[in-house]
């Protein structure tokens, strides 16, 4: 493993917390966040080990928060490294610029798991605990994918991989000049390669600006309330609001054109999302039917499955029933206040979730469905680290992709000859293909194959 | 009364089958590590036998005869001495693409070679047709040959190249021959069978020679060779091995060739459904090409001669397997070949091999101890790639007698790791070519630096002399000597100066500038900048290139050098040949699949496999790291 590496992250679950850790691991880690930390009358490498120090991260000048730093050195931290924690003000955009600042001084982005792995390696953990640390780390990643691959499904993802293919065609083109130099020639084509590679580094620009525009604050767990029409959503939707109206906040989406609204309960964030036909009329949830049902389902963390209470359960309630599939799901029996026709235990011994009787017209019953959805989530805190992680993966991968195509336009630019390009090419998509959880594997083999008539 | 055999049992050291390109090395450089070697193959005058095009080099298979030749192998030295034409390609790119090709004298190319194994002490050529290998408890234990004569031996190294149950197509005609017309080999798959190994089956192809006397050459465009030459050997120089040369020529298909082709397209074996096994994408029939790429108008021909001893020329890019008639039809309708006629027709072949994921990277077998395979029946393809593998299993054949550790090159070292670690750990479906888009440190790899890569690598494995390794050192210290120079020379910005670079469009100075920095510019290199570096000692054209190249491409050879420590952390952490993945807790089932089938030996070809994500192999890590304590207790060489 890679002792010299100093690795950043946000160590505390991205809730609405009052306090957010950034920590940053590895020798060298209390240098590297020197240049961010303003301590009044020391500089962050005078600082006493496990001592806390009040200051100020500043970026260039400018204060990203104030925060309480500790320098713990090796081996009496966590990860047994020298490590640094800068203990910020909660809110997840806070901690978003502050560990960027540090990945910019040169710290790597953890891997999910990797203080844990670097702890178990370095010898703090022992050997009995090794198998949690194992499924952790594969748990983590695979987590980690399966987000990425949600937050990226539809237009944001179609984009990279367009990005992908054009780099490949240009990889695959150079290279297949080289190993059949008397096939195909390269004359003139870094001129007529430069614009494009110029446009398609804008694009990846653009990506990368967009990504910033606070995305992050509208994380918490998306939650689709699903249900036949007249079921009461909407009155749901509408109590969860005025609940805490207070905090209501709400967020144009950076991928979609659509209003989340989000609400606090306890520590959590529910992102209520529009995607349930939320704010639209029954009539509207009705001609859209059950795929759209499938779609909310498949990209929530939690599903509120919402059946009228009034009368039996008709064949479309089961139907969205088995749409859950295993997504946490909790049964709502909707207008208790107008008396129930089925029993609630009954109903969750039968079906295996959770069962409350409610009534989103006076609220009763809803109190027990958000402490049970706090109980469910609780467990969960610290799998939430994944998600900001997976953003600020994605950002980092993208700004490496970008630097990867400036080197290349540098190479145009220095007049050296194109087989340098590909090499930055390649690392182009294999940066984009992280974003996607593709790797490059045999693809520019395939396409100098596929494209280009090879051989003798 | 039945008569008693005489002694029918010979002792050796190595055993090789198959006398082709990786046969030859293997041979070579187990006896001349001192063991005792037994050669052997189907037919004597077969030996070095260029079955296909008559060139050796090429794109990235020029790296691997250099690579060759820095360890002390033989193709390097063989073709210098009967190359007929000699070209380096790509020169107007960069220094890591720039590749050797050279022509043969096919003829003299398997004389010389064959004069070379006969005059190398402790080798022993045999015809004969081994029909057997003897294992016993997972080990190796000798050959037999169709006759009955055992030959024991303690290592044994598979070159059959494609003449395991070989099959010759054109058309409707099917013969049981290997390349050539030659005997194929009856009996050894059933026995690789036997010892548990899986075999797969490729096919490859060749196209017709036609008569030289029949060509019009008017119709085509020349292409000469480089003047002068660049050796394959380092142990050369250019002025050594200067000779006149010969043409190659250039023509090209069209529409014409095209039809005949469509028209007669169901008459192929490939489309009829007689051929299933998978042919080579980067060397396709022409069938194929006419095939999958409708909107071609035209394919480009070189027409190679075979030799200077005969009239035969190589069809390059005309590879098929139509049948005859429709061969002599299509061949018509080229300019230049209107009239020529066919001496040997094209053909498909198809051959068994082994499945090289059974292998180490040492090129021996992971289950049966001593038995080595190298070449085309470990799935490549070309005289080259072969080479490569020959040379390394003969010096691991060897090194396992002697007790030594592996003999292993990995991707960073050149591009025989590549290669090798491309065998043995993705399962290949098509004969392998080297590529250099296969290489990921291409700057480094380069063919003008593979002696300074490769050969104190080759001297401590004992194949290259003491004279060799003194002139080695020489250069190694020319270089370094002269690097250390010129980063301490400044051109001020004189009147001289100014107007030199002028004179070469470059930009004047504005105050004192490095020798170096100016080495960059792209309009500049070191050569050029002499005027303005008094100081210079009088080099060789090799040292003068080193500092040239590593000048110039400073910035970019850091940057793969960071790389390759970045790879080299993974690639040493070695995986027990005896682990359990059964124990592995946390893998991904397909993970654990894969990795149980290849049995990586390091956690960096792990990460390799298709279908072994990076999660996988963090929890192999850890699981090694956690284990650490079993890792060392077990040598590399437990099964």
């Amino acid at each position: 493993m890679d002792r010299q590496d100093i690795i950043a992250a946000v160590s505390t679950g991205l809730t609405a917390g009052g306090i957010g850790i950034v920590r940053v691991s590895g020798e060298g880690a209390a240098q590297l966040c020197a240049p961010l930390v303003r301590i009044r009358g020391l500089e962050l490498s005078e600082a006493q080990p496990n001592h806390l120090y009040y200051g100020r991260i500043e970026e260039n000048g400018a204060v990203l928060d104030e925060a309480l730093i500790a320098f713990l050195k090796a081996p009496h931290s966590y990860t047994a490294e020298d490590t640094v924690e800068l203990q910020c003000h909660g809110g997840p955009l806070v901690l978003q610029r502050v560990l960027e600042a540090v990945l910019r001084a040169g710290a790597r982005l953890a891997e999910p798991g990797e203080f844990t792995k670097r702890a178990f390696l370095n010898g703090r953990l022992d050997l009995s605990e090794a198998e949690a640390v194992m499924d952790l780390i594969s748990a983590d990643t695979e987590l980690a994918r399966e987000t990425a691959v949600k937050q990226l499904r539809g237009a944001h993802s179609a984009r990279i991989r367009a990005l992908r293919d054009e780099l490949l065609e240009k990889t695959a083109f150079i290279e297949a000049a080289l190993d059949d130099p008397e096939h195909y020639s390269l004359d003139g084509y870094g001129e007529s390669v430069r614009p494009e590679l110029e446009r398609l580094k804008g694009s990846i620009e653009a990506l990368l600006s967009s990504s910033d525009d606070g995305r992050v604050l509208a994380e918490g767990i998306r939650t689709a309330i699903v249900g036949r029409p007249n079921v009461g959503k909407s009155s749901l939707l509408n109590y969860l609001l005025g609940f805490e109206r207070a905090i209501v906040t709400r967020i144009p989406g950076t991928t979609r054109d659509t209003i989340e609204e989000s609400c606090r309960v306890g520590q959590l964030v529910l992102k209520l999302s529009d995607t349930a036909g939320i704010r639209e009329s029954d009539d509207t949830v009705e001609r859209i039917g059950i795929e759209r049902a499938r779609e909310a389902v498949r990209d929530a963390d939690l599903v509120l499955l919402m059946w009228d209470g009034t009368c039996p359960p008709e064949e479309e309630d089961r139907a969205l029933l088995r749409l859950c599939g295993d997504k946490p799901a909790l049964l709502l029996l909707n207008k208790a206040d107008l008396g129930l026709a089925a029993d609630p235990a009954a109903l969750e011994s039968e079906t295996g979730r959770p069962c409350f009787a409610v009534s989103a017209r006076d609220g009763r019953g809803i109190g027990a469905v958000l402490e049970k959805v706090q109980e469910m989530f609780r467990l969960e805190e610290i799998r939430q680290q994944p998600v900001l992680v997976t953003n600020l993966r994605h950002k980092a991968l993208l700004a490496d992709a970008a630097a990867s195509l400036e080197n290349a336009l540098e190479t145009l630019r220095s007049g050296a000859p194109e087989d340098f390009l590909t090499i930055d090419l390649m690392d182009a998509y294999r940066s984009l293909g992280l974003i996607i959880g593709e790797e490059a594997g045999e693809d520019l083999i395939n396409e100098i194959f596929s494209k280009f008539c090879m051989g003798k | 009364m039945e008569k008693m055999r005489l002694n029918c049992i010979t002792r050796t050291d190595v055993v090789v089958i198959g006398a082709g390109h990786a046969g030859c090395e293997a041979a070579l450089a187990a006896a001349r590590l001192g063991k005792d070697t037994v050669l052997f193959t189907v037919s004597v005058d077969s030996i070095a036998m260029m079955p296909c095009n008559p060139n050796i080099g090429g794109s990235s298979k020029g790296h691997l005869v250099r690579e060759v030749d820095a360890l002390g192998g033989e193709m390097g030295k063989n073709i210098d001495k009967v190359y007929i034409q000699s070209k380096m390609l790509n020169e107007s790119k960069g220094p890591a693409v720039h590749s050797l090709r050279a022509q043969a004298d096919k003829r003299a190319y398997s004389q010389c070679m064959r004069e070379t194994l006969e005059n190398t002490p402790h080798l022993h050529i045999r015809q004969a047709e081994v029909a057997r290998i003897l294992v016993e408890d997972g080990a190796v234990k000798g050959v037999e040959t169709v006759s009955g004569w055992k030959y024991l031996a303690p290592a044994v190294i598979l070159c059959t190249g494609t003449y395991l149950k070989a099959r010759c197509l054109h058309g409707e005609v099917s013969e049981e021959t290997g390349p050539n017309g030659l005997k194929r080999a009856e009996y050894l798959s059933d026995s690789l069978r036997e010892a548990g190994l899986r075999l797969l089956r490729f096919k490859t192809g060749t196209p017709a020679r036609v008569d030289g006397r029949t060509v019009d050459f008017s119709k085509m465009e020349e292409q000469r060779g480089d003047d002068p030459v660049t050796p394959f050997s380092f142990s050369n120089r250019a002025e050594d091995i200067a000779r006149p040369q010969v043409s190659c020529w250039l023509t090209y298909t069209n529409e014409a060739t095209h039809a005949v082709i469509r028209q007669n397209i169901d008459r192929s074996p490939l489309f009829s459904g007689e051929i299933t096994e998978t042919g080579p994408r980067y060397c396709p029939s022409i069938e194929d090409k006419v095939v999958k790429f409708p909107d071609k108008d035209r394919h480009q021909l070189f027409i190679e001669p075979e030799g200077l001893y005969t009239n035969e020329l190589y069809i390059s890019g005309m590879s098929s397997s139509l049948p005859e008639d429709v061969q002599e039809a299509m061949i018509h309708t080229v300019p230049g070949l209107e009239q020529a006629r066919i001496v040997r027709n094209a053909y498909a072949i198809m051959y068994d091999l082994l499945d090289a994921t059974q292998l180490k990277h040492t090129l021996e077998c992971k289950a049966i101890r001593g038995l080595f395979s190298a070449g085309q029946s470990n799935g490549s393809s070309g005289y080259e790639e072969a080479a490569a593998q020959g040379l390394i299993a003969g010096i691991n054949a060897a090194r396992l007698l002697d007790g030594k550790d592996e003999f292993v090159l990995d991707r960073s070292d050149g591009y025989i790791g590549v290669l090798i670690d491309d065998l043995v750990t993705k399962e290949n479906t098509e004969p392998y070519r080297m590529m250099t888009s296969r290489a990921e440190y291409r700057l480094l790899l380069r063919q003008d630096n593979a002696d300074l890569r490769l050969t104190p690598r080759g001297y401590s494995a004992g194949l290259i002399g003491e004279e060799r390794w003194q002139q080695f050192l020489l250069k190694q210290r020319q270089i370094d000597e002269e690097l250390e120079r010129v980063k301490h020379v400044t051109v001020a910005p004189s009147a001289e100066a100014q107007c030199f670079l002028e004179a070469h469009a470059s930009t004047p100075l504005k105050s004192g500038i490095g020798l170096a920095e100016l080495v960059k510019r792209p309009e500049l290199d070191y050569d050029v900048l002499s005027p303005l570096d008094p100081g210079r000692p009088l080099l060789p054209p090799s040292v003068r290139e080193q500092v040239n190249i590593t000048l110039k491409y400073e910035g970019y050879i850091l940057r793969q050098k960071q790389q390759v420590e970045h790879f080299a952390k993974l690639e040493r952490r070695r995986i027990p040949a005896g682990i359990d993945y059964g124990d592995v807790l946390s893998l991904r089932l397909e993970a654990r699949q894969k990795l149980d089938r290849i049995r990586p030996e390091t956690l960096g070809q792990a990460s390799r496999i298709a279908g072994v994500s990076p999660a996988d192999v963090a929890v192999l890590q850890v699981y090694l790291e956690k284990h650490k304590e079993l890792t060392e207790g077990m040598g590399s060489a437990a099964i």
